[in-house]
């Protein structure tokens, strides 16, 4: 099974990455552009055929490690 | 009195760290590698910087599952005093040793340079060698060093006087929110900061501000040998 992982940061969260972004978008012409956020997408195959095991292991990967949940949130999508 | 680094892949502050132990304390302190599931008994563990696992995914993240910091959290829990600095204050958070997070400075650059620390709490166990409200000079060199907490955790750090060192005004090197620099935990035995006090330790550094951080904990544990 195929899962993809989405990590963002929170709302209110300051992302000088994402700003930086932005900034190069205008550069580029691209007008009309509002705030830019980035993140990361992470591709998990995981040997799990249970949809709700599978779900429940790849909460838990993000909980532990994948995200921070501090100042990141997640998402996760079964593929 | 006893110390102990860890030591991690990717670190390059280590020996720098131990080289200061060493001369503050008059012995080498033991190093313990990511993979040992013990830390040899001692006063103060310290996790030094920086860039363990070459920073992969976040600063910290996968040094902060690696099963020495297990045994670490395990001795903090038992109330031993443990150091984080740079790499380390990271890792600590990361670990959930400390509350918040260090994410990139808002400039984007990495910053490496001197800046002036206030004392913002002169009452923990690594700081009574200071006064409240005194301001030392310290080096900084890092990408990731911008703290931030959400406003409720905030609240409650700064309520609890777990805010230990702050960014003297016009210094913040990096964004932290509050100009925070550093925090200790709850119990007042787990700190982490993000200059370098290691680096200002003997004259020949140019300066001997960051020594009174080892000495406040050398002289609780000293105390606590003699009674």
């Amino acid at each position: 099974m195929k899962a993809r992982i989405l990590v963002t940061l929170k709302n209110g969260v300051l992302d000088p990455q994402g700003k930086a972004i932005e900034g190069a978008l205008g550069t580029l012409g691209f007008d009309g552009v509002g705030a830019v956020r980035q993140g990361k997408v992470f591709d998990v195959e995981i040997a799990e055929s249970d949809p709700d095991k599978a779900r429940a292991a790849l909460d838990a990967m993000c909980e532990k490690l994948l995200a921070n949940t501090v100042i990141e949130n997640y998402a996760v999508e079964i593929v | 009195m006893k110390t102990a680094v860890v030591l991690l892949p990717g670190l390059n502050r280590d020996r720098d760290m131990i080289a200061a132990l060493t001369a503050i304390t008059g012995q080498r302190p033991a190093t313990v590698w990511q993979t040992e599931t013990e830390v040899p008994d001692a006063d103060l563990i310290v996790v030094p910087g920086g860039f363990s696992f070459g920073d992969y995914l976040r600063c910290g993240a996968i040094a902060a599952r690696s099963p020495v910091m297990r045994a670490v959290a395990e001795r903090a829990a038992r109330g031993v005093p443990v150091l984080g600095v740079c790499n380390g204050f990271q890792i600590l958070c990361e670990a959930g040793l400390l509350p918040g997070a260090l994410m990139r400075n808002t400039s984007l650059n990495f910053v490496c340079r001197e800046v002036k620390l206030e004392i913002a709490n002169a009452q923990t166990r690594f700081t009574t060698a200071y006064e409240q409200g005194q301001v030392i000079r310290c080096p900084v060199a890092h990408h990731d060093g911008n703290y931030f907490a959400d406003d409720e955790t905030l609240e409650r750090v700064e309520g609890n006087g777990q805010v230990v060192f702050r960014y003297a005004e016009g210094t913040n090197p990096n964004g932290a929110i509050r100009d925070i620099a550093g925090v200790v935990n709850e119990a007042g035995n787990v700190l982490g900061l993000m200059p370098h006090p290691e680096n200002l330790v003997e004259p020949e550094h140019g300066g001997t501000d960051g020594r009174g951080i080892f000495e406040s904990v050398l002289g609780i544990a000293t105390a606590r040998e003699a009674a």
